[in-house]
């Protein structure tokens, strides 16, 4: 799964960032190939902006090398700048400018822009194009921003925490755009401290706290581990008699009813325990529905990894 | 929340966005990269407007600018203070003109650069294609511009108020304009590029101020106190003031030590806005 380095969009070994007696970052590597979508998920204080702005040449590393599109950040920054979609944390814009001036003062940067109007119609901002930047909402700002680091039609883009201070609608909307992204080809490396964004979003997730990388790889990959086949989840008719179904399972199995109608068994789940439990189900006139074995939420990986909640 | 709620919530979210995945709301190919830089010259004229069109616009700006430098032309021609000679507009309009310079180099372009700090842009911009270079040089024409402007506006009040600028004097004049705009722009930046936002409104309007009082600008240096007259000398409004004064009066070209006291300000505030300049 990892790019070699002629070939990876973002490249990074050894980052070392260090502000004053703070650690921003200790010694992270990162690699993402062209095209795939890397979420970077951890807590506030994780070290994922500072990261994110050693790539995209803001920061200087104090150690450690840098390669994004095969380019130095610092030093080739003219260079790649181009190439790359930026959307810093919290936006940016002259505090007076109007929303669709801004857009439009970026576009004449890029060569081939996508269309500014349609950009703003797309992000729901057409109503307010004509509102000075420091009159947006905080969520307005956002998309404003999101806008800015697309028009230039980027190879990569890094989105740092991307749907920070948006609202349900809009954060789907920035959801189904990342995937529109990722399927043209596009990079994206984005923060988060959102699994749900994580999981849903990436084709890989780094994980990391304290400015080091706990894990690495696909949501998959990281949901899975030793409890894998330790739970099974299924929906049936509420108030079925558990005991009996235990007593159809191995010794070690144990089973609730979480909710009325949605079941829980622990234990030893193989091929045997789920055909066990589907056939029990049906011998007492109820079907077993929805049923799959447990996995681990990336919140769960999270906890374990480092003992407290990723929100926090 | 237990665990096994959360693990079913993500589960129905995850169904609606797989959905949404499977059928796109975007045509295909409607990312489809194709990254590129415009042409310099395009990206010169998008900065360069932006930014006459921000200063312009700012109601406070336009004051600082161009309201307070005309209440004072048109004053300071009209009243008698008994220290100016007739015509007075003579002296009092080189003299505003300078103090116009100031208003928008040093004072417009410390406040602006630093909300401008404040609310990202200087990031924001340095990270699309943008050259750094266009974007200075955005700045510094937009700041020619306005200067041009109310070098205009201002002339054309004081001709009505009597003043008779001869055309040598006038053409003696522009390259002065240009070293100050310069010279106090670079003092502007310093300011502006390294304090907090509410620090450089307080710093740039009080230097504004004790510049306008003191600095031979409201009143000639020559009229001040002893002791304030030389060093209104070697500040950069008395000497825009003296270079300027020097052209529409004697038509003979402005002191070389005003434009040296302009230059050396201009290249020591330069120098030092180099290292303290921050993007935000």
């Amino acid at each position: 799964m990892t790019p070699d380095a002629d070939h990876a969009a973002v490249r990074v070994r050894g980052l070392t960032k260090r502000f004053g007696e703070n650690l921003a970052v200790a010694d992270i590597d990162l690699s993402m190939a062209h095209g795939e979508v890397l979420a970077l998920l951890g807590p506030n204080g994780a070290g994922k902006t500072t990261t994110v702005e050693t790539c995209e040449g803001f920061l200087r590393p104090d150690h450690g090398q840098v390669r994004v599109l095969g380019l130095d950040p610092v030093a080739q920054g003219p260079r790649l700048r181009p190439r790359i979609g930026v959307m810093p944390q919290g936006g940016g814009a002259y505090p007076g400018i109007r929303a669709e001036e801004m857009l439009r003062l970026v576009a004449s940067c890029c060569a081939a822009p996508l269309d500014p109007a349609w950009l703003l119609e797309t992000l729901g901002l057409n109503e307010a194009r004509s509102t000075p930047y420091k009159r947006l909402s905080g969520g307005q700002q956002q998309r404003l921003s999101l806008a800015c680091a697309l028009v230039g039609r980027p190879e990569l883009v890094f989105l740092d925490e991307p749907t920070a201070g948006m609202d349900a609608h809009a954060r789907n909307l920035v959801w189904e755009l990342i995937s529109a992204l990722r399927s043209d080809g596009v990079g994206v490396l984005l923060t988060t401290h959102l699994m749900d964004e994580a999981e849903t979003l990436a084709d890989r997730v780094v994980i990391v706290d304290h400015g080091r990388v706990l894990a690495d790889g696909t949501p998959a990959e990281l949901t899975a581990g030793e409890e894998r086949r330790r739970e099974l989840h299924f929906r049936s008719r509420p108030k079925l008699d558990l005991d009996l179904l235990l007593s159809a399972l191995p010794e070690e199995c144990a089973a609730w009813e979480t909710r009325p109608g949605q079941y829980l068994v622990r234990g030893e789940i193989d091929p045997q325990t789920v055909s066990t439990v589907a056939s029990w189900c049906a011998q007492h006139g109820a079907l077993a529905d929805e049923l799959r074995l447990g996995r681990r939420s990336l919140e769960d990986v999270f906890l374990d990894l480092t003992g407290r909640e990723l929100r926090a | 929340m237990t665990r096994e709620d959360l693990g079913d919530q993500e589960d129905t979210l995850g169904t609606e966005l797989r959905a949404r995945r499977d059928s796109p709301s975007f045509a295909p190919g409607t990312f489809h990269p194709a990254p590129g830089r415009a042409s310099p010259l395009r990206m010169l004229v998008a900065q360069t407007r932006t930014e006459t069109l921000l200063t312009l616009r700012h109601p406070e700006q336009t004051l600082l600018t161009l309201l307070i430098p005309l209440v004072l032309l048109i004053g300071l021609s009209e009243l008698d203070m008994g220290i100016v000679a007739q015509p007075r507009v003579d002296s009092v309009a080189p003299r505003i003109l300078a103090l116009a310079v100031m208003s928008t180099a040093f004072t417009g372009q410390a406040i602006a650069l630093g909300f401008d700090r404040r609310y990202g842009v200087i990031k924001r911009l340095t990270a699309t294609a943008l050259p750094r270079w266009v974007l200075i040089a955005g700045r510094v024409l937009a700041a020619l511009l306005v200067v041009a402007l109310q070098t205009l506006v201002l002339s054309g009040t004081a001709v009505a108020l009597g003043w008779l600028p001869s055309i040598t004097g006038a053409l003696l004049a522009v390259p002065v304009l240009v070293l100050g705009t310069l010279a106090f722009g670079a003092g502007g930046v310093l300011i502006g590029g390294a304090l907090r936002a509410e620090i450089v409104l307080a710093v740039a309007n009080t230097v504004w101020f004790l510049l306008l009082l003191a600095g031979g600008l409201a009143v000639p240096a020559r009229h001040l106190p002893a002791a304030l007259t030389v060093v209104a000398d070697y500040l950069p409004s008395g000497a825009l003031a003296e270079a300027l004064s020097a052209c529409f009066a004697e038509g003979g070209g402005p002191p070389l030590r005003s434009l040296l006291v302009l230059l050396g300000w201009g290249l020591a505030a330069g120098a030092l806005a180099v290292r303290t300049t921050r993007t935000s």
